[in-house]
Order: C-alpha cells, then sequence, then structure tokens
C-alpha cells in the first residue's frame, strides 16, 4: 500500500469501517509511513477539537428567546386552523347562518 | 448534480434494503402526540433538537442572526407539515434536511450573483493532498485559550466551501452517521465520503498552519 492507497482509505478507516485484510495493509503502512502517521493524528485531533470545543454557544437566553417565538408562530398558526375548521364545520351544518 | 431540493417529503429509496425489524424511536410517539394538536410534545420535540438545528444553520450560513431565523423557520415549517412526516427516517434526520435546505436558501439569497448549491466550489483540489507533515506538539488546547481556540476554529471552517462544510458540521460535529448525512443532504453514500475526506484533510491543512506557527513560535 503506498500513500495514495492510503489516503483513498482514510474515512472508512477513521469511521472503523474497514474490511479486516485491508485494516491489516493500513496499520503496516502506518508504521513505516511518518507522513501518514502525522496525517492520521492531526487529522483526528481535527476533529476531536471541533467536536469537543462548542464552536458556537448556544445559551440558555438564545434557547428561551427562540422557544418563545417558536410556540408562538405554532399557536397562531393553530389557532388559525382551528378557527378555520370551526367555520367550516358551521358551514356544513347550517350553510344559510354565513 | 444538481443543487439540492427543498421538498420535505421524505424519500421512499432510504427503506430499500431495510428488511431488519427495529425498535420505533421515542420521538415518533411525541411526533404522533403533537400530530394530534398536542403542543407540548411538539415543545419537547423543539428542546431535543434546537441546539442542532442552530448549529447547523450557523454553521452553514456563518451568520448568527439567520440561523436564529432558520432554527425559528425549521420548526415552524415542521410544525405545520408533521403530516409529511411518515417516520421512515428520523425526525432529527427529517429536521436536519429541512435546516439544510433553509440553510442554503438563505446562502443564495446573500450572493444573489451566485448560486448555492451542496456543489459549491467542491471542485477544488485544495487541501485534498496534505503537504504539511509537522506533529501539534504541545495540543492546541494548551497554547491557547478557550476564546482564542475558538476563533481560530470558526474562521478555519468558514473558509470551506459550503459543501464541505456542511458534510463535516453534520458528520463529525452533529455526530450523524455516513447514511443519515447523506439522506439529510440528497448525496450518495460515497459523495458523503469523498467530500468527508476532503473537508477533513483541508481543515486539518488550515489548523496545521495555525499550530505549527504556535509550535516554532514556542520553541
Amino acid at each position: 500500500m503506498n500513500c495514495t492507497d492510503f489516503l483513498a482509505k482514510l474515512t472508512d478507516f477513521f469511521d472503523g469501517q474497514i474490511e479486516p485484510d485491508l485494516l491489516a495493509e493500513v496499520k503496516e503502512h502506518l508504521g513505516t509511513c511518518h507522513h501518514c502517521e502525522v496525517v492520521v493524528n492531526t487529522t483526528r485531533k481535527t476533529i476531536d477539537i471541533y467536536r469537543d470545543q462548542q464552536t458556537y454557544e448556544f445559551s440558555e437566553s438564545l434557547r428561551s428567546r427562540l422557544h418563545s417565538a417558536i410556540m408562538a408562530r405554532c399557536s397562531q398558526s393553530k389557532e388559525a386552523a382551528d378557527a378555520k375548521a370551526r367555520l367550516h364545520e358551521e358551514l356544513v351544518r347550517d350553510p344559510r347562518s354565513h | 448534480m444538481a443543487a439540492h431540493t427543498t421538498s420535505l417529503a421524505e424519500d421512499p429509496a432510504e427503506l430499500s434494503g431495510a428488511t431488519a425489524v427495529v425498535e420505533p424511536h421515542p420521538d415518533l410517539e411525541l411526533v404522533e402526540r403533537a400530530k394530534a394538536g398536542d403542543t407540548a410534545a411538539f415543545e419537547q420535540l423543539v428542546r431535543q433538537y434546537d441546539r442542532q438545528i442552530y448549529r447547523t444553520a450557523l454553521h452553514i450560513t456563518q451568520n448568527r442572526e439567520d440561523a436564529e431565523d432558520i432554527t425559528q423557520d425549521v420548526f415552524f415549517k415542521a410544525f405545520q407539515k408533521l403530516d409529511q412526516f411518515q417516520g421512515n427516517s428520523k425526525f432529527s434526520t427529517w429536521l436536519v434536511r429541512i435546516a439544510v435546505n433553509e440553510s442554503l436558501m438563505r446562502l443564495r439569497k446573500r450572493k444573489t450573483s451566485k448560486t448555492v448549491s451542496m456543489d459549491q466550489d467542491v471542485q477544488t483540489d485544495e487541501g485534498s493532498i496534505p503537504r504539511d507533515f509537522a506533529e501539534w506538539r504541545p495540543n492546541p488546547e494548551q497554547i491557547y485559550s478557550q476564546g482564542e481556540l475558538g476563533d481560530i476554529l470558526r474562521k478555519t471552517i468558514a473558509g470551506l466551501p459550503p459543501g464541505f462544510r456542511t458534510v463535516f458540521t453534520l458528520r463529525d460535529i452533529e455526530n450523524l452517521s455516513t447514511e443519515e448525512t447523506a439522506e439529510a443532504l440528497g448525496l450518495s453514500v460515497p459523495a458523503v465520503k469523498s467530500r468527508l475526506l476532503r473537508a477533513r484533510l483541508q481543515l486539518r491543512e488550515r489548523l496545521s498552519r495555525y499550530f505549527r506557527k504556535a509550535n516554532e513560535g514556542s520553541k
């Protein structure tokens, strides 16, 4: 296995989705190629650092603001739908009343 | 590939080959209750996924106001279209799919003269071949304060093309599986894998510039 072959298998290697015989080849290559070893270590660190760091905070005040806005819009929409349904019901029951 | 579709309908192909009997996801009960008019059940779903939807929108748009608007729009749209959700995919994946569509639409609006899609700039070869082979020692967390590191990470991911940024966000930050990422983005699994590899390598390359420099400076 050369570096290009190794790179092609990198995603499957990280995601643990590599066939056992290929995994042996990948490990063998890693044992002999310092550059690929560095690429694996620093790519793994890249993933970990993004996963662990809260790149964007999601504060309680933001959550609360969003919740109020979302639920207000949903309630309005539900009330409008309910009113429409009531009107429809009334019309079906007594078309002359409107 | 064509620009990403804005349809909320679930893809029947998602079910192909699925023969194993699986336990229903706990979200399904909440969705059924919400469909029957229980707003508290819907509120519970909002609480479960608001952070994920906000962060996904923010990673794609790189704009806090847009991300707030999109988060509201996603849940409102989901509330209105709950009947279209048949439970063939995870509810969270369905929400993410709406969030991605809404976010890409925002980007398109912002860049009025350009089309923004999952394919934008993904043809670039930048970063697809590693060039930097310096280890990061000591760890970046030991060199930078939380605030500085956060700035570097935000700046670095913002420099990726939207198509790569989105795949990396869903797969590596929000922890969706490769299959869920493919489903949320309307891409094939091999396309997700290919973009993920290049996104990871580009980010590594860009971060290496910071962290190698910091190492050299600390010697």
